[in-house]
């Protein structure tokens, strides 16, 4: 038996599925009985989904331009 | 005449001259700048652009390398991460004193719950992300240390597998996962922090 403080320090490891099977049952066992460890996980899901679709900022035109720009120079003789 | 490699780029070619190489890589760059901009400015900020010009540089010279056009994003990306670091050093940051065993013990889904900043809310949990705006999402990275920033961006921003970061990164798989770790940890006790520090909650509070 695991507890609450031990599953939840595991519990991206878990998502990301690099426990090991031992690791895997005994977070799946406290999470069968223990309410506040689902929210953890539940949690921890839109967490990395957030993460996910977090906005990449768009490239600016100037910055585009000048980036182009050191391309079309490289090495050019 | 310009010639266009296809993939696999090792696949015999007729004249490939310096300026067709070039050429090929300018082509295959180009592609990459936006992706690699976004990339940049997340893990060094304002220095993002130059961190991208570094970059070209030091691909251009090793294009050789480069062993087919599908691995062309991952080879950049690993180019890139490191003209990242090298610059994360010539800052010569003071190291950030880093409490571990406070952040081990810290959950941010029980902070929120505890500290409860939306009273009338019935998804408490995700107001407090719906907060965050992209700029936001990038002062919580700068307030970590490039060691755990990096791996963070590279795996749960960028979609990369740990074991191709592991490359990237030129260090062991497990000392990967452990930066995870701290990462994401570190992450989430700065969000709660840049939270409270920055008013994000008194204006969100409805």
């Amino acid at each position: 038996m695991i507890t609450c403080s031990e599953a939840v320090k595991q519990l991206w490891e878990y998502l990301d599925g690099t426990v090991d099977d031992s690791q895997r049952d005994a977070i799946e066992e406290h999470l069968s009985f223990c309410r506040r460890c689902c929210g953890e996980v539940e949690f921890a899901q839109e967490l990395r989904r957030f993460l996910a679709t977090s906005r990449s900022e768009q490239i600016p035109d100037d910055v585009m331009a000048r980036l182009s720009a050191t391309l079309e120079e490289l090495d050019r003789e | 005449m310009r010639v266009v490699l296809v993939a696999p780029m090792r696949e015999p070619i007729a004249e490939v001259t310096t300026e067709n190489r070039n050429e090929d890589f300018r082509t295959l760059a180009r592609e990459q700048l936006p992706r690699l901009y976004s990339l940049a400015r997340r893990l060094v900020g304002e220095e993002g652009e130059d961190a991208v010009q570094d970059c070209l540089l030091k691909a251009l010279q090793r294009f050789h390398q480069l062993e087919s056009r599908a691995a062309a994003p991952a080879w950049l990306t690993s180019i890139l991460v490191n003209c990242c670091r090298d610059r994360g050093r010539a800052r010569a940051r003071q190291p950030q004193e880093v409490d571990f065993d406070e952040v081990e013990e810290f959950s941010l889904y029980r902070k929120i719950a505890d500290e409860d900043p939306f009273p009338y809310s019935d998804s408490l949990h995700l107001d407090f992300l719906d907060e965050f705006g992209a700029e936001d999402v990038r002062e919580v990275l700068a307030r970590l240390p490039d060691l755990y920033r990096t791996p963070l961006v590279l795996v749960y921003m960028e979609g990369f597998a740990t074991k191709e970061v592991a490359k990237m990164l030129d260090a062991p798989l497990g000392t990967v996962l452990a930066r995870l770790h701290r990462g994401r940890k570190l992450f989430e006790k700065q969000m709660w922090d840049y939270a409270e520090t920055t008013g994000l909650l008194r204006e969100g509070a409805r």
